[in-house]
């Protein structure tokens, strides 16, 4: 009896740890298949359109009939609706971070703002570009502008800033605001001076983040800014049409004439990948090199 | 001959005072820019809702709730406003996308998060976090050039666009933000419950599936809720792989359409002041609808006093 109790013991054991050596091995392969999935479609992605790039494509005006067409007004849009977004939400999406980490009262105000903006982040952005479009088109009249697709932009962008910032916020140790409050520093003095330097990483980490996904929003950009350029480089007027480089992609893919399209397609998806790429790895890169020398300096010297 | 010094006092005082002064406003006005900011988000939330909603609901006008809402017809030429083919699709598009990216997205969570290597886990979180930045415009454009080629050769379908053309786009889009947050979750999952059942003589398999994963579940449903939130809410990548076609798709390859494709389809070609127009607007107000009642959820699920 004692002698098959313990038999039947040691089995279940046995096949404890077969299951468990399947389950590392199930996991595992999981992974590694989705990774390479993935990394290889980007490769395929930056691979086809990479090599066929050349400086006059990004500079040059796009045909609507012949080959040969660029996306240089499309890439300036991009850059200027995704900078003039930006220089819109930063201070609002920081300060109400400022105010949900270091003001807010435990009250049902706060709570408020805090539904708020959880709800915002949630909002779909064609829901966004759609209150664009009866705001700017409707209400105000002025049609499908850069300066619409911006703001409109803006308000996808907010939501996801204060977030980071009240997260990065507070992270901050509270005895570097208590040090400094001891100085004789008032609170603003502190947040700016002592608080918001030492989040900064975190910060900028959700920059890069917004910054990212802002430069690859298309549903708001065709609702609020159009799907079609002024016609001509470096036009910095507000009220002139804002399609950007997502939305000509969308819009070369499924109704352009050009014989070149799909090529144009191609290169315009590898730039995109390569832009959101580079503006995620500029962001980062000093943030990385900085972790590695306070490691290096943590590091105890021997002797 | 005391008096010049208590002169040079007294301004010194006064100066110091005024200095306090200003910076004490200081003080104060950033307060109020502070607060200002966060209430704008609110009101930025609430003009939304106001205006998708007012002219949304003009569409009962002209159309039954009844028929907006159980019809299947969507003919807006001959004043047919039914978007049960929508309201489904969405609903079918986002199940679907859950059931495939949910297990896929648990496993790598747990291989990051208990299996794998630091070395590994340093590579794979970036990794994570620029695939989460990757426009979705550009995964429409895969499922266009390759998925949708893929699955005509595979099955034997004319067209290929369909619910599982969206569904697996989506899945890759939603998977690194899934992925990410319920690794957060597992991490936060204290160190010594997980010695306390190794301690006991479990394996690493229970140990995840009997302690850590119950300990990390309103952390991982938060990460599937936030997947649901942009299933839902994802209209490029979905417009180009799902056909486009006010039909039913329930087998998988039929071309269909769902409530995003649709809108941003015809959003562009009606009037302002029409009944169709008015339609779209109303199915906008409901994934808005959809997606504030998901973030209610999450809020419920966390623990109070966070």
């Amino acid at each position: 009896m004692k002698d098959s109790l313990f038999h039947n013991h040691r089995k279940t054991i046995a096949s404890a740890i077969y299951t468990n050596r399947l389950f590392h091995i199930f996991v595992t392969i999981i992974t590694v298949t989705t990774f390479l999935l993935i990394i290889g479609l980007l490769y395929n992605i930056l691979g086809k359109g990479l090599p066929k790039l050349s400086l006059d494509f990004l500079v040059k005006l796009p045909d609507e009939l012949e080959a040969g067409g660029g996306i240089g007004p499309f890439l300036f849009n991009s850059f200027y609706v995704l900078i003039l977004s930006l220089i819109l939400s930063l201070p609002i999406g920081i300060g109400a971070g400022i105010f949900l980490a270091e003001y807010a009262p435990n009250n049902r105000f706060t709570e408020f703002v805090r539904t708020s903006v959880e709800s915002l982040a949630s909002v779909p952005s064609i829901v966004f570009g759609l209150f664009g479009y009866v705001l700017f088109v409707e209400y105000v009249g002025i049609g499908l502008t850069i300066i619409g697709a911006a703001i409109t932009l803006a308000l996808l962008n907010l939501p996801v800033l204060a977030r980071v910032t009240e997260e990065a916020i507070q992270a901050v140790p509270q005895d570097i605001r208590e040090a400094s409050l001891a100085l004789g520093a008032t609170k603003s003095q502190t947040i700016l001076k002592v608080v918001l330097p030492a989040a900064l990483n975190g910060i900028l980490t959700g920059i890069s983040l917004v910054a990212c996904r802002a430069f690859g929003e298309s549903a708001i950009i065709i609702l609020a800014g159009g799907t079609s350029t002024s016609g001509f480089m470096w036009d910095f007027n507000l009220l002139s049409q804002g399609g950007t480089l997502p939305v000509h992609l969308w819009y070369v893919q499924s109704e352009a004439l050009v014989p070149d399209a799909k090529e144009i397609a191609e290169k315009s998806a590898a730039i995109l990948v390569l832009i959101v790429l580079m503006i995620s790895f500029t962001v980062r890169f000093p943030l990385w090199i900085q972790t590695l020398i306070t490691k290096i300096k943590a590091t105890p010297r021997k002797s | 001959m005391a008096l010049p010094a208590e002169h040079v006092r007294i301004q010194h005082e006064q100066t110091k005072t005024k200095q306090w002064r200003t910076k004490y406003m200081k003080n104060n006005a950033f307060r109020y820019a502070c607060l200002a900011s966060a209430l704008s988000l609110g009101v930025a939330l609430f003009s939304i809702v106001i205006f998708i909603s007012q002219t949304g609901f003009l569409v009962f006008k002209d159309v039954s709730w009844k028929e907006f809402f159980f019809s299947a017809t969507w003919e807006p030429f001959e004043e047919k406003y039914g978007a049960a083919v929508f309201i489904l699709g969405t609903l079918y598009l986002t199940f679907l996308t859950l059931i495939i990216c949910t297990p896929i997205a648990l496993a790598i969570a747990i291989f990051i998060a208990e299996i794998a290597p630091t070395w590994l886990k340093n590579i794979m979180r970036p990794m994570l976090d620029l695939l989460v930045g990757i426009p979705s415009i550009v995964y429409g454009f895969l499922g266009l050039t390759i998925l949708i080629p893929f699955i005509r050769e595979t099955t034997g379908t004319l067209v290929g666009d369909g619910f599982l053309a969206a569904a697996l786009v989506l899945t890759m889009m939603v998977l690194p933000t899934v992925t990410r947050i319920s690794d957060d979750a597992i991490c936060a999952v204290p160190q010594h419950l997980r010695e306390a059942g190794y301690a006991l003589g479990s394996t690493k398999l229970q140990v995840i599936t009997r302690i850590v994963l119950p300990a990390a579940r309103p952390g991982i449903l938060t990460a599937i809720i936030l997947g649901m939130t942009r299933a839902i809410g994802e209209t490029m990548a979905v417009v180009m792989v799902i056909g486009n076609t006010a039909q039913f798709g329930w087998d998988l390859l039929t071309p269909t359409s769902v409530l995003t494709s649709n809108i941003v389809m015809q959003i562009t070609n009606v009037q302002f002041d029409s009944t169709w127009n008015y339609a779209l607007y109303m199915m906008a107000f409901l994934l808005l609808f959809i997606s504030l009642v998901l973030i209610i959820i999450i809020r419920q699920l966390r623990p109070k006093g966070e």
